[in-house]
């Protein structure tokens, strides 16, 4: 089999996402009255950001063959923490950001702890944690609310003209090389920042290519000398990372911290859903962070599609929950690729 | 002999925690308001009465995670069958939520076993749908949510002074426990849970059994949904969404190995009273919900690391 043969099968469950984004979103736009305009696409990116963040980091536990039942919760608990520490100078606001997405590695470490030294399974390790973090988000903020640097939110949440207006560099925005790159949207650029800067290096490193090794098999990667440990600590901590970014990302969309146990975890479910859909196996090993940021943009899509199709309020659960179940089923089925029937059994 | 003193470790543990739960309680009712009402039987059969809703569910979901599956469908499963129960109403609303527990059971097994897609996917979707479905049922005319009156006494009645609903959990808990330990069905669920291919090979059909496991999963949901219905008198949507981690978390804590093939019944029905037990004695300590979920993540971290440490790498 040729190189570009084989690189397209395994990188299918991507592309397929890829391609259900594209349809999904390029129906939306050509239907919408103001379709492939800056405008919807900002508005578009900010309502996906924080999801797309949720699904990266439920990734990497999965990947390891793992799940994190976790990621919501520390997600609102890191939105609660930074509803009160993004405000007062550049520098207060700057450290402010800091703590919050170290207090969320620090909690994602601690997971891995649970899972390495405690040995309980992930699952059930995460499901007791998750608890624990909502319990942290409750008591800081029993009723929602919070006080965000208006600045800092309007530009973070804008396009990049907002954020030069707003900062005042490139003649505010109105400079004309600046004009270019001036539509695109800052969530948009943060994934790609994101991608670009943590997780293509981690996947790149022996860590993170141990993650795969672990969750492939991990009896062959024990005898091949992969610090196991080390990876196992390294995919929760990667995890909890990505879930803070997520959390700051929500206190600076709504201004304000929202300790609502629902919102978490419908979180953690349509992460785990975007996971599949991005074509990453449950049973670990194969996928990537890439293939869940667009399984995220294609479960916001169908629902960006339900606006301008004006559909029936009361169908559009069960129309999300078919395509959900439908796009799942066959992206994970196993019944359609197996060629010994003691393989299904594992 | 040693391997049965394992899977009673959790149990004795499980139990010494109980205890310690009611102590601690005690301790504050007689330091605050002089009576020692945690162990008064009226207080105890009471809370009886509250853990047969969890109870009933949990012991479907061990059912399944015993063959290393996993039913997350259960919240709507149960919403869906008090809805479907009240809506129909009359005589036939018990045998109608049963029937929806069943038939989302059947539907659930049927894609784990036949179409192999792992089980916490298929169920999560499933549960996606049928929140879809519930969600249309309710809004597109005005359908009775009001429960019937055998739905009421059977969550709430008492018979000789007791619960109408403990009496079901234990009925149905005798079911299970004979399924487990006196039946083919109940060997079969064990084999399977420790290696499908195996019992696969040794004759046995492993996809009759993975659907028979989410059929009884299902209709323990079912059965909740219509106490559960009884009990609050109308049934309503996301009645359901209480009750699916803390059935994991009672099965788990009773010392039922998550991947399978490994636990007893009795440690969950100790899981269930623990479970509502903790949530009772916090809440009358008057410890605020943020409190309640920290103590409620903790203890069960504990638990599990007292239960002594699995082996790491149980499929090398």
């Amino acid at each position: 089999m040729s190189d570009i043969a084989l690189k397209l099968r395994q990188n299918l469950g991507l592309l397929l996402a890829i391609g259900l984004f594209v349809v999904f979103y390029g129906i939306y736009n050509a239907y919408h009255p103001r379709g492939f305009s800056p405008q919807i696409l900002v508005q578009n990116a900010n309502e996906s950001f924080v999801l797309a963040m949720v699904a990266m980091a439920q990734t990497v536990p999965v990947l390891m063959g793992g799940l994190d039942l976790s990621v919501g919760a520390l997600m609102t608990m890191i939105n609660c923490l930074a509803s009160y520490l993004l405000q007062g100078s550049p520098m207060e606001i700057a450290a402010g950001i800091l703590i919050c997405l170290a207090v969320g590695t620090l909690a994602g470490l601690s997971n891995g702890c649970l899972v390495v030294y405690g040995r309980i399974q992930p699952i059930i390790a995460t499901l007791a944690s998750g608890a624990v973090f909502m319990g942290i988000a409750l008591f800081l903020r029993p009723s929602p609310g919070g006080n965000v640097d208006g600045d800092i939110a309007w530009a973070l949440t804008n396009d990049l003209y907002e954020v030069a207006a707003t900062y005042g560099f490139a003649d505010g925005g109105d400079a004309a090389w600046f004009q270019w790159f001036a539509w695109i949207p800052v969530p948009l650029l943060l994934l790609v920042l994101v991608v670009v800067f943590v997780w293509l290096p981690f996947r790149r490193s022996v860590t993170g290519r141990g993650v795969y090794a672990v969750g492939s098999a991990e009896g062959a990667a024990y005898m091949s000398g992969i610090p196991i440990d080390r990876c196992k600590l390294a995919a929760f901590t990667l995890a909890g990372l990505f879930a803070a970014i997520g959390g700051v990302y929500l206190a600076l969309q709504t201004s304000s911290g929202n300790a609502d146990v629902p919102q978490a975890g419908s979180y953690t479910l349509n992460s785990i859903a975007a996971v599949v859909i991005g074509g990453t196996s449950l049973m670990g090993g194969v996928g990537g962070a890439v293939g869940s940021l667009f399984g995220a943009l294609v479960i916001r899509s169908i629902s960006f599609n339900f606006r301008i199709f004006d559909v029936d309020p009361l169908l559009q659960t069960l129309i999300e929950g078919v395509v959900l179940l439908a796009a799942v089923s066959l992206g994970a089925a196993r019944i359609l690729r197996v060629k010994n029937r003691l393989e299904l059994m594992g | 002999m040693r391997m049965a003193s394992r899977e009673n470790r959790p149990i004795l543990i499980t139990a010494s925690f109980i205890v310690l739960i009611l102590a601690i309680g005690t301790a504050y009712t007689l330091a605050t308001q002089g009576s020692a009402s945690f162990i008064s039987a009226n207080y105890l059969l009471q809370q009886l009465q509250v853990a047969s809703f969890l109870g009933i569910v949990a012991a479907g979901m061990m059912l399944v995670i015993l063959l290393g599956h996993i039913d997350l469908s259960v919240p709507w499963t149960i919403a869906a069958a008090a809805m479907m129960a009240t809506a129909v109403g009359g005589s036939w609303a018990v045998p109608v939520g049963l029937g929806v527990g069943l038939a989302v059971g059947l539907f659930n097994g049927l894609g784990v076993a036949h179409l192999r897609v792992p089980s916490m996917i298929f169920t999560l979707g499933v549960n996606a749908v049928l929140r879809g479905l519930m969600i249309l049922h309710t809004g597109g005319f005005a359908p009775q949510t009001q429960s019937t009156g055998v739905m009421e006494f059977l969550a709430v009645g008492r018979v000789f002074g007791v619960p109408m609903a403990l009496v079901v959990w234990v009925a149905l808990s005798a079911v299970v426990v004979v399924i487990l330990t006196r039946t083919t069905l109940g060997r079969y669920i064990y084999a399977v849970g420790n290696r499908e291919a195996a019992a696969y090979l040794s004759g046995i059909d492993t996809r009759l059994v993975l659907i028979a496991a989410f059929v009884l999963c299902g209709l323990c949901a079912g059965l909740s949904g219509v106490l559960l219905a009884g009990y609050s008198t109308k049934a309503y949507q996301g009645m359901g969404d209480a009750y699916l981690l803390p059935a994991i978390a009672a099965v788990v804590i009773g010392g039922t190995n998550i991947l399978g093939g490994q636990g007893r019944y009795a440690g969950t029905v100790m899981g269930v009273i623990l479970i509502t037990l903790l949530t009772s004695v916090l809440s009358v300590m008057q410890i605020d919900e943020s409190g309640r979920q920290v103590i409620y993540g903790l203890v069960i971290i504990v638990m599990l690391l007292l239960y002594g440490r699995s082996s790491t790498r149980r499929q090398a």
